[in-house]
């Protein structure tokens, strides 16, 4: 059914299409209104059985997960940020032990300086924790990835982030499809346990393991990582035949076929991309869009296929590895391994700072035009940093950065955008 | 596409006027995206909201900066925010104010629009007289039905009974057809001048 809804209702709504059995969440912003919504849910009734866990701290959230989950309970969970930080360890320990749990990351900054806004740094600093990571461009496609992710962890045993941007989408309205539940529970069989704490057959979850099969442990979580690049596929095309539209997969692309130059982003931004790649088109240049939907496991084979024809990649993320450059850029760089192409990483909208479609087609020119640095950070402002190191040569007690910005900028409240 | 922004102060809900707006543009069948300008919001301090309304999907996400209307739910806004920044020269413009553009000392930016596009609406007295609090959001959308047409005063009701139940949807869906009648009555007037 057609709705002009909010992307967190839209999440919550879809969540309780999957029937999950245990919801346990801590707030936090931008992720707040979708456990709020589920929380509504299960208090009305609307989703039962199901048990709604407030719970003091997000490593409690986790630990929470991880025993219901271990239990045999359906369980999500929701995060963004400094709560994803702070459940870390607990996010290993879930994809260690195998339980598939699925969670929203409304994609948020991560402090210091504090930052509410969207960019990429909370979902990529888990990038290595082992869980299936799916990023979605629109509402629709979060709400259709949260659906594809139950039955895909369950299928394979392993945890599931379903990354989409904070505020971009949790806070947008637009149209989405919401299925019906007759259909959502023909896609998605209910939860057979690989391995369950059951009284009447009791194991133990959570050996320690030695030197003699810890690394084979890693290793089977690996290949079943990589066995995830046939399953995400597969139920991608299983979901269209069913719903009649197309959601998830590894990559997507869009006017790739004779592009020699290819951006290649996740997320929200590729809605502007789209446009701006028409904008380009018109004026004669050769330019598309591959979206990774998929970024772990990373899609190397798909990458590769997508752009080996092009001559050259920008590579669009909203978040960096201080001291390197790219994250995204690093992973595309593998898939291009062997490949004469010119590699750009351009590092846009971090701590939530809009990108915008000019700022785009000016860059992705530059690009073309070959006067694009390697790595570029997209409308930073140089009078501020140079102001602010022009004060640290100076002086030694030049004080906080943060503040001292603030102070140079002046007051942000009067701006349009 | 028709993209609108809204400015006013937290607290009036601006949030809530961009996504009613654009569950009226559902309504009627259109597309339509609605989405804050994610500040810490704090009541009193400048909020903008947009939406922006297409007849296919609308991909583009970043803030409006050209936009097709404006509403400004707070007149004190005027002195400390730019909110005429980028309006494009075909723009609509509604304020919530009793008094006119040339009263509220916007005579030269007014120039430089076509002046049957701008209007004022006292919102805050509507919206007092129907519900009892001064939330002038949906009363003006209720004036943007009437000064632009883009959507209907039917779907804006219809919006309003989406967000609100009960008493504070009468209200409100009273106090936006007070608005509809108050701006559609300006426009006669102002035809009626130019004509004469």
């Amino acid at each position: 059914m057609l709705k002009q809804v909010e992307g967190s209702h839209a999440v919550a709504e879809a969540v309780a299409l999957a029937r999950p059995e245990v919801i346990c969440a801590y707030p936090i912003s931008p992720q707040t209104h979708i456990v709020e919504g589920l929380g509504e849910l299960v208090k009305s009734g609307a989703l039962a059985p199901c048990e709604f866990i407030n719970v003091e701290s997000e490593f409690a959230a986790m630990s929470v997960a991880i025993g219901s989950s271990a239990a045999g309970a359906r369980t999500y969970t929701a995060t963004a940020s400094q709560g994803l930080l702070f459940m870390a360890e607990a996010v290993y320990n879930a994809s260690g032990l195998g339980l598939p749990i699925v969670m929203t990351i409304a994609n948020r900054a991560i402090g210091a300086p504090i930052n509410i806004w969207n960019d990429h740094s909370d979902s990529m600093s888990q990038r290595d924790c082992g869980w299936i990571q799916l990023f979605a461009e629109s509402n629709q496609e979060a709400l259709d990835l949260h659906i594809q992710a139950f039955r895909l962890a369950e299928e394979l045993s392993m945890p599931v982030m379903v990354c989409m941007d904070g505020f971009i989408l949790t806070h947008a309205y637009e149209r989405v499809d919401i299925p019906q539940q007759d259909e959502v529970d023909a896609f998605l069989p209910p939860y057979e346990p690989r391995q369950v704490l059951d009284p009447a057959e009791p194991v133990s979850i959570g050996a320690m393991v030695g030197p003699e099969a810890f690394m084979e442990v890693r290793y089977l979580a690996h290949a079943k990582q990589l066995s995830a690049l046939e399953h995400i596929p597969r139920i991608a095309a299983e979901f269209t035949a069913r719903f009649g539209r197309n959601s998830g997969g590894l990559v997507s692309a869009y006017r790739t076929e004779d592009a020699q130059t290819i951006v290649v982003a996740l997320g929200s931004v590729i809605g502007t991309l789209k446009d701006t790649v028409d904008e380009l088109r018109a004026d004669g240049m050769k330019i598309g869009v591959l979206a990774i939907r998929s970024f772990r496991p990373f899609p190397l084979a798909a990458v590769r296929a997508a752009l080996q024809n092009a001559q050259r990649v920008v590579v669009l993320e909203k978040s960096f590895s201080v001291g390197l450059g790219g994250v995204v850029s690093t992973d595309v760089r593998v898939a291009l391994s062997g490949l004469q192409l010119h590699g750009y990483t351009v590092v846009a909208g971090l701590g939530g700072r809009a990108i915008t479609q000019s700022s785009l087609c000016r860059t992705l020119r530059e690009a073309v035009a070959g006067k694009l640095q390697p790595l570029t950070f997209m409308d930073l402002d140089w009078r501020i940093v140079e102001r602010q190191l022009e004060r640290e040569a100076k002086t030694r007690r030049s004080g906080p950065i943060a503040e001292n910005l603030l102070r140079d900028i002046g007051t942000v409240a009067s701006k349009v955008a | 596409m028709l993209q609108i922004r809204i400015h006013g102060r937290g607290g009036q809900g601006v949030v809530t006027a961009a996504e009613m707006l654009s569950v009226a543009a559902f309504a009627q069948g259109r597309h339509a995206q609605a989405f804050p300008s994610f500040g810490s919001e704090r009541t009193g301090a400048p909020v903008v909201a947009f939406c922006r309304i297409d007849d296919r999907e609308i991909r583009l996400r970043e803030p409006i900066m050209s936009p097709d209307v404006l509403i400004v739910q707070d007149p004190t806004l005027l002195h400390q925010v730019d909110v005429f920044q980028g309006l494009r020269p075909n723009g609509y413009v509604l304020i919530n104010s009793r008094r006119s553009f040339e009263q509220l000392g916007l005579a030269e930016v007014a120039a430089r629009f076509r002046h049957e596009r701008l209007t004022t609406v006292p919102a805050t007295e509507i919206a007092l007289k129907h519900l009892g609090r001064p939330l002038p959001n949906a009363v003006l959308l209720g004036g943007l039905a009437a000064l632009s047409g883009l959507v209907s005063l039917q779907a804006v009701t219809h919006a309003i009974h989406d967000t609100f139940s009960g008493k504070v949807a009468d209200g409100n869906a009273a106090a936006a057809a007070e608005a509809f009648e108050y701006v559609r009555r300006e426009i006669e007037e102002l035809s009626r001048a130019q004509a004469g």
